[in-house]
């Protein structure tokens, strides 16, 4: 039973994610996160300001259910599945993020200069964080979809318009960080 | 008890995203560099996986539990919207080193500065409701 404490390889946890859409499906639902985001605009009283709000939220209570279920499974994984879970990078990687001034690379499973606790206290990381929570909000309506929704329950579908989200989510991956970031960071 | 279930998923999930590694910012930030197969490996297999599984769910027209044909709800047809939201999504993913499933295994995780980010996510899901019949799709 020790594997369970080390990183889990991705060719098991590939098919644990095809797993957890096949439960979804099995129980007449699709996989999808993103769409909690909205669910909780609508809950927060959104419905007042946009027509786009305005759904019954109780048709989605079962997938604000699954993300309550993703930050229960994120707590028992790292206070009781891991031993200071530390991703093993390319050495190549570490020092690409030593040089933008991420000393915490390899040395820690997030980067403590963006998530450890003092991390907000500075405006920039706050700037940085909030921003980039806007573009994942925006951009993952706008596309009709995340990962989940587009990049695993979409393409596994053999969908067009999955295809094209996922070449926008690479693109928009591989603009920040090879142009933006090294500018910001 | 049927609440239960979706917990459950959810909690699985969550363990997968946590174990793997796909919630941590420095696999996302080394899979845009190309400089592991590791996110390539997990993004595979659970595709290749799940193109076999919805292949032959479609073709043997398979019942869900509730005994109704299970229907994966079709992507409305369009390049712009897809292109466009998925480039600024992408750009969001790589910054922030996490999609809207690990966001929430993090905040789970104990990284209090998370909730920064789904504090923005929020907004901008809300931003999109407000101005999207200005926006091409």
């Amino acid at each position: 039973m020790n594997w369970i404490f080390e990183p889990w390889p991705w060719y098991i946890a590939g098919p644990l994610i095809t797993l957890t859409m096949f439960s979804l499906l099995y129980l007449g639902k699709n996989f999808g996160l993103s769409s909690n985001l909205r669910t909780i605009c609508t809950i927060a009283g959104a419905d007042k300001s946009c027509d786009f709000f305005c759904f019954n939220w109780k048709s989605q209570y079962w997938n604000l259910l699954v993300m309550l279920g993703a930050i229960i499974g994120g707590y028992i994984a790292s206070h009781y599945l891991s031993k200071n879970q530390i991703p093993t990078l390319n050495p190549k990687t570490i020092e690409n993020l030593h040089s933008l001034g991420f000393e915490s690379a390899g040395k820690s499973y997030a980067p403590q200069e963006m998530f450890g606790n003092n991390a907000i206290s500075s405006p920039g990381v706050f700037a940085i964080l909030l921003i980039g929570g806007l573009l994942i909000g925006f951009g993952s309506r706008y596309a009709g979809g995340c990962t989940s929704g587009h990049s695993i329950s979409g393409l596994s579908n053999l969908q067009l318009p999955s295809l094209i989200a996922t070449i926008g989510f690479f693109t928009g991956g591989l603009i920040m960080i090879h142009f933006i970031m090294p500018m910001i960071f | 008890m049927k609440s239960l279930i979706y917990v459950i998923i959810g909690t699985f999930f969550g363990i997968v995203m946590y174990k793997s590694e796909a919630a941590s910012w420095f696999r996302i930030y080394e899979m845009f560099k190309f400089q592991s197969f590791h996110m390539f490996g997990l993004m595979g297999t659970a595709l290749f996986t799940g193109i076999f599984l919805v292949n032959y769910i479609k073709r043997k027209h398979s019942k869900d539990v509730f005994g109704n044909t299970i229907k994966l709800t079709p992507k409305d047809k369009g390049v712009k919207r897809y292109l466009i939201g998925g480039i600024i999504f992408g750009s969001g993913w790589a910054l922030i080193g996490a999609c809207p499933g690990p966001m929430f295994v993090l905040a789970g995780a104990g990284y209090i500065p998370i909730l920064i980010v789904i504090l923005g996510a929020l907004l901008g899901t809300w931003v999109y409701g407000l101005i999207r019949h200005k926006l091409p799709h």
